[in-house]
């Protein structure tokens, strides 16, 4: 066995689990239940860390089969070129099915319209809700977590979403034991959230464990940034910088990956898996709050969005 | 990207808690649990920034730590906690999974939800009410849950001057009270949450007090028990069956361990189709992609996928257990189930019947009992169970179910009653006998209630 099941922790029996193995092993469960369940599952796969890790999960639970989900990735149109380069490369690799919902196409086609201030990530909500009604898909796995924002702290791992993916706080499933329930009726999905309780280190101190690989841009390198809001924006074609802001080259990296008009980068001298995970054990700040515009515009951002069927 | 395994090994050998807290409306629940999450440094300045901001524009003079853990709009616009919702803080010793369980509104749900999970539950008393009514409420529901270890925190004890035997007796009711109804481990520390006595720093108010703190009784309680004294479940969830050049044959029984543990060479019993067969091999979740590891012996929780000597018709709601130790199948189920749907459960009700990874029809067939946690009188037939309610059932089944006693296993005996109409989920089960089981009191027989 070589997964670290002991602890050194003396009072603990030698067959406790570590921390690591036990958020794991209930991932993989989720992962499982979904797949024994339900008629047409999906991963919405963004090329972030989170979604990396859901699917590093899957091809475990699943192993030595393929993993039997499909996966959605809602573009935005304004992506890290490394990002989107990082996604068809596993995309081949693992001979996975990709669909896309591109934002771009609903505002071309006039179903969308451009935000003022340039964010597309609260414009994501139409082609998700859209792309899963079309694919029929009856179960939806995010990477979101409880520990991200205080609305997902009320999230279940299994929640029901109506034929317009509205989430209703007050009218959740209670969530007892490991007995998830995903009944639903037809037109209806369940979201399903395998890393609801991890942690951002947590996360990270897995994606070191088992070696994954990441993008580039959650590393530290010199990049083209300006300031906006408090937060540094990589320069580009979406739309910075504007004339009154000036780009400067920074030492960064990113701790999560978005949308590039609302995700900031954090300065950072963190090259190696080591250094991230000191670096964000040492952080006094969340890693929203460092690095997301969108959820800085209201007190309930995040609930309004889910609401509306955000993941 | 290299990682250093020393530096691995100090941040992810730690083991993970699950606990949950009860506490009615003035005992400094939120308190508590907001000096938990700052002192063990898991508020960071923006979180605390935004409450501070939100205190302000709500016209409060300092920052209000209950904007910390109450998520949803109409929580804040209300001041109340609508929900459970679920904390994570970590210390150097150990990671916690809290499930902070509103005391107000729909309070016996919220807790059965919090504990189910729960291997320690923190149960508050306002040092200067002692044992009240919602605190029997909270033991007996940790009781009913099978919480392995239950803490009594003794709170607000700057009001009492600190006073060793206004704790002293507190501490003894409670115990007492709890011990009767089968709470295994039960220890009370007397704190204030509000002065931050006992709760991560030792007390220097009550010297008298040589037991540990809040956080150091978290971080040190056993999380796992005696495998060897449990009966190993292996619910299959999912037949993996790759049919690849590489694996024509592979054939395996992905699930997560309920109870206990299995080993290679072990003569197994199919649920409930009562066939056997031998594990031949055990595939855990390796380390790294692709591949899994194969062991001699895997525990609960682990998730992992047995394959078989023999190729016997298996499929997703199948219990694997050992020949020498499976369970009694039957279509009669007899539980104590807290109702937690808004819709009441009734006497000749068609439900759907969840347990482990099996669903099947069901009827119920009665309900014997409705109980009152207040003072644990029992009302015999009910005839309906309505939101909150505890009462006993009994439950005929489509198809036969290998159901633990949930005193034996909290996994493999516990189910959920699901209306199959919406799906909504009707009842939380535990099967077999409880304190709920006692023979029928007449309520206001015993004016005092269970006064010890």
């Amino acid at each position: 066995m070589t997964t670290v099941a002991h602890t050194h922790d003396t009072i603990d029996s030698p067959f406790a689990l570590s921390h690591l193995d036990s958020l794991e092993s209930e991932a993989v469960h989720i992962f499982r239940e979904v797949a024994g369940e339900f008629e047409r599952p999906v991963i919405l796969f963004s090329g972030g860390k989170d979604s990396i890790v859901m699917l590093h999960l899957a091809l475990k639970a699943f192993a030595p089969a393929a993993i039997p989900f499909t996966l959605l990735h809602v573009d935005t149109g304004h992506n890290f070129p490394e990002v989107i380069e990082y996604r068809d490369r596993v995309v081949a690799e693992h001979g996975l099915r990709l669909y896309v919902a591109s934002v771009q196409e609903y505002i071309d086609a006039g179903k969308l319209r451009e935000r003022p201030d340039g964010t597309r990530n609260p414009l994501q909500t139409v082609p998700l809700t859209e792309a899963i009604q079309q694919h029929r898909f009856d179960a939806v796995f995010g990477g979101g977590r409880r520990d991200e924002e205080k609305a997902r702290a009320k999230e279940r791992v299994f929640s029901l979403r109506d034929e317009f993916s509205q989430w209703d706080p007050r009218r959740q499933r209670p969530e007892l034991w490991q007995l998830y329930n995903g009944r639903h009726a037809p037109g209806e999905h369940v979201r399903v959230f395998p890393l609801s309780n991890w942690t951002e280190l947590d996360v990270w101190q897995y994606i070191a464990r088992e070696g994954i690989e990441l993008p580039e841009i959650y590393f530290a390198h010199e990049r083209e940034v300006f300031a906006r809001n408090g937060m540094w924006l990589t320069a580009g074609e979406w739309g910075g910088p504007k004339e009154s802001e000036t780009v400067e080259k920074r030492l960064i990296r990113y701790r999560t990956v978005g949308d590039m008009s609302c995700t900031g980068a954090v300065d950072s001298d963190a090259t190696t898996l080591d250094a991230v995970i000191a670096e964000i054990a040492a952080s006094r700040l969340t890693e929203r709050g460092a690095t997301r515009a969108d959820d800085k515009m209201s007190e309930a951002a995040m609930e309004d969005r889910k609401r509306e069927g955000y993941f | 990207m290299s990682t250093s395994t020393e530096q691995f090994a100090d941040v992810s050998a730690t083991t993970l808690l699950r606990f949950a807290t009860a506490g009615s409306v003035d005992d400094g629940k939120s308190t508590l649990v907001g000096r938990l999450l700052h002192d063990s440094k898991s508020v960071l300045t923006d979180q605390l920034e935004a409450v501070e901001a939100a205190s302000i524009q709500r016209g409060q003079d300092a920052p209000d730590l209950a904007l910390l853990t109450d998520g949803l709009r109409a929580e804040r616009e209300q001041g109340i906690t609508i929900d459970v919702a679920y904390r994570y803080f970590a210390t150097a010793r150990r990671r916690f999974i809290l499930a902070d369980t509103p005391g107000h509104v729909q309070y016996t749900r919220n807790m059965v939800t919090g504990a189910s999970t729960a291997e320690l539950a923190v149960v508050l008393v306002d040092a200067r009410n002692g044992v009240v009514e919602q605190t029997r409420r909270h033991a007996a529901v940790a009781a009913l849950l099978r919480v392995p270890h239950v803490v009594l925190a003794v709170n607000k004890m700057d009001l009492v001057d600190y006073a060793e035997p206004v704790f002293a007796a507190i501490a003894e009711e409670f115990t007492t009270y709890a011990s009767e109804l089968g709470v295994p481990e039960i220890t009370a520390i007397p704190i204030s949450a509000l002065a931050g006595d006992n709760v991560v720093e030792p007390s220097a108010n009550m010297d008298w007090y040589g037991g540990p703190t809040v956080l150091e009784h978290l971080e040190t309680v056993p999380v796992s028990h005696d495998l060897t004294a449990c009966h190993a479940r292996f619910p299959v969830q999912y037949v993996i069956r790759p049919q690849t050049a590489e694996h024509p044959d592979y054939r395996g029984y992905a699930g997560q361990i309920a109870a206990g543990a299995f080993r290679v060479g072990e003569e197994i019993t199919v649920l409930p189709s009562g066939r056997t067969s031998t594990i031949t091999a055990i595939d855990a979740l390796g380390t790294g992609l692709g591949s899994n590891t194969a062991v001699d012996i895997a525990w609960a929780p682990q998730s992992v996928t047995i394959r078989l000597a023999d190729d016997i018709d298996i499929s997703r709601g199948d219990l694997l257990a050992p020949s020498g130790d499976a369970p009694a199948t039957s279509q009669d189920v007899e539980a104590t189930v807290c109702h937690v749907a808004d819709q009441p459960l009734t006497v000749g009700q068609r439900v759907l019947l969840k347990h482990t990874t099996r669903t099947v029809k069901a009827i119920v067939k009665e309900i014997p009992s409705r109980l009152t946690l207040d003072d644990l009188s029992q009302h015999p037939n009910p005839g309906q169970l309505v939101a909150n309610d505890i009462g006993r059932v009994r439950v005929r089944t489509a198809e036969p179910l290998a159901l633990d006693a949930y005193a034996d296993s909290r996994r493999t005996g516990s189910f959920l009653l699901i209306d199959p109409a919406d799906g909504t989920t009707l009842a939380a089960g535990m099967a077999g006998e409880s304190f709920a089981t006692a023979k029928a009191v007449v309520a206001g027989d015993d004016e005092d209630g269970w006064d010890f």
